[in-house]
């Protein structure tokens, strides 16, 4: 059976009461908005990228405590990264949620392992990195988990 | 008094337990589970007269072609309708609202004509009329709703004019459970020389229909939400306007004589059914619309009406729950929303404890932003569902918020 705890750890529901870098990002120059047409969860990201290297991530929408705390810990895990790193990083991400091996250092976002016990939960935890791949390669459209 | 435990031994899979507890399903309004009568009737045309349909001389394709006629008849008693051929399968109530679209819609719609829908249509009811307008030039129309989810009849007058060509409205809510007048928009859009076509996908589980009595030119079903296999829907038209209407897809069993320079179409129903159509599906409703009105339709509604009266009154003691869709009368919905919570968190948790409900929005987003919410979490009753089922989800409610809030 799979435990709810697993899920829902203490760091999940810290960062869904409590979101880090919530709210808007003046000067910001890369932007995407995701959309998860399952639930109705809305995303908008805004990156401030220099010389490569992502200075800040700041992120607003309404969604699941899954979705939310996921985009939160994104942003943590953004700033100073290269964004060389992000596809790399997105792609362990996405195999760890998946349930499936991976070799990259995940940190923090390791939390959201749990997820993959929850297979109709897995878009809630991807939306945030959608968008940021959006936002990145400057999609006009906003993206969906579809 | 239904005693819905009774009946529960009809539905084999109401047995099965999730996550290691005992299953309670309260996502009816997605939609039923399915007696023994109806998968039984489905097994036993496979195993003893499957055929193709309307073209054999051999035994079994006559037993088919009797069994998917009789289901038919069936169909049209249960509707009240005047006559069999005014029963059109169909793949699903959606695909009976695309069908009246884009064949009746498509020959007496034009630029500047309207088209009048409620506030509280399903996607499937709206979707449909927005792609004719964007095709023939009409414009679409909205009925407004208050915050109970009951819709402004005063605003009707206002709203119908003599450019109205088509009233399409739901009988009862997905999201909200209201169960609108629509013989009053009927007779209100009559008066303007307005067609109608009412959406009865959430009602025909719950409340009594009549064709004649109700006059609607247009009513649109599906199987599955009625207990019935998943596949089959009804769309049911008066015999006039049926018949005056172009087909819709071309193929077999919709043509009288084809030849390469020209076809004439078979008489209605047949002219709106191409291809192979679902047989077992159409037989599995049959058996589904039996078994229905052997329980009795107006004892379905009074056990789901106190289901949802008790629910409803559980749920008004939870601090923090905001029930969405209070309107009164409501059929078997109850629509949700936990502060500090969302419903698709809910969702996940119920289901740990074995509650199947939707969180989600329910394919009807317009809803949820008239209520400015993403979504709702929503517990929708059936005729098996008991008291305890009714607790066990209010028991699951306070552990979410036990989670969620400690």
């Amino acid at each position: 059976m799979s435990d709810l705890r697993d899920l829902y750890q203490e760091v999940i529901f810290d960062h869904n009461r409590h979101p880090r870098n919530f709210g808007p990002l003046p000067g910001a120059n890369r932007h995407a908005d995701g959309f998860n047409a399952l639930c109705g969860d809305k995303l908008s990201l805004n990156l401030k990228v220099e010389d490569g290297i992502i200075q800040e991530a700041r992120f607003e929408g309404s969604g699941c405590a899954i979705s939310t705390a996921s985009a939160s810990l994104m942003t943590e895990a953004l700033k100073g990264r290269r964004e060389a790193e992000v596809a790399e990083l997105f792609e362990g991400f996405h195999r760890m949620v998946k349930g499936e091996p991976y070799t990259v250092e995940m940190g923090k976002l390791a939390v959201l392992a749990g997820v993959s016990e929850f297979p109709a939960r897995v878009k809630c935890a991807t939306l945030a990195w959608h968008t940021l791949n959006a936002a990145l390669h400057q999609a006009d459209q906003p993206v969906s988990t579809e | 008094m239904l005693d819905p435990h009774l009946w529960r031994r009809q539905f084999p899979i109401l047995e099965r337990k999730v996550h290691g507890k005992p299953l309670v399903y309260l996502d009816n309004a997605a939609t039923t589970q399915k007696p023994l009568a109806v998968l039984d009737a489905e097994r036993y045309y496979f195993e003893h007269f499957n055929a193709n349909i309307h073209r054999g001389v051999h035994a079994l394709s006559q037993e088919a072609s009797e069994a998917f006629e009789g289901a038919r008849e069936k169909i049209r008693a249960f509707l009240g309708a005047a006559h069999v051929e005014e029963i059109v399968f169909t793949r699903g109530a959606t695909e009976a609202i695309n069908l009246v679209a884009q064949t009746w819609g498509r020959t007496h719609l034009g630029a500047g004509d309207e088209i009048l829908i409620s506030a509280m249509e399903h996607h499937a009811n709206i979707v449909p009329w927005q792609m004719l307008c964007e095709m023939t030039g009409a414009r679409l129309k909205v009925i407004p709703m208050d915050e109970r989810g009951v819709l402004l009849m005063d605003q009707v007058d206002r709203l119908l004019t003599e450019r109205t060509r088509l009233v399409a409205v739901t009988l009862v809510s997905n999201a909200l459970g209201t169960v609108n007048p629509v013989a009053e928009i009927i007779r209100k859009a009559h008066a303007v020389g307005a067609r109608v076509l009412v959406d009865g996908a959430q009602a025909v589980a719950h409340v009594a229909v009549n064709m004649v009595a109700l006059g609607c030119d247009f009513f649109v079903f599906s199987g599955h939400k009625l207990y019935g296999p998943t596949g089959i829907g009804v769309l049911y038209g008066k015999k006039d306007l049926l018949t005056a209407m172009p087909p819709y897809q071309g193929g077999g069993d919709m043509i009288l004589q084809v030849t390469f320079e020209k076809t004439t179409y078979n008489q209605i129903p047949y002219k709106f059914e191409a291809g192979t159509p679902h047989i077992s599906g159409a037989i599995g409703l049959g058996a589904a619309i039996d078994f229905v009105r052997s329980v009795g339709l107006e004892n379905i509604a009074a056990h789901e009406d106190w289901l949802l009266q008790e629910a409803t009154e559980r749920a008004q003691q939870v601090k923090g729950l905001r029930i969405i869709g209070t309107a009164p009368g409501k059929a078997s919905i109850l629509s949700f929303v936990l502060e500090g919570i969302h419903p698709h968190d809910i969702g996940t948790i119920l289901d740990n404890e074995g509650v199947a409900i939707r969180s989600g929005h329910h394919c009807a987003m317009p809803v949820m932003d008239f209520f400015s919410l993403p979504a709702t979490a929503r517990a929708s009753f059936a005729l098996y569902n008991t008291l305890e089922e009714v607790e066990r989800l209010f028991q699951a409610i306070e552990r979410v918020q036990k989670l969620f809030l400690s």
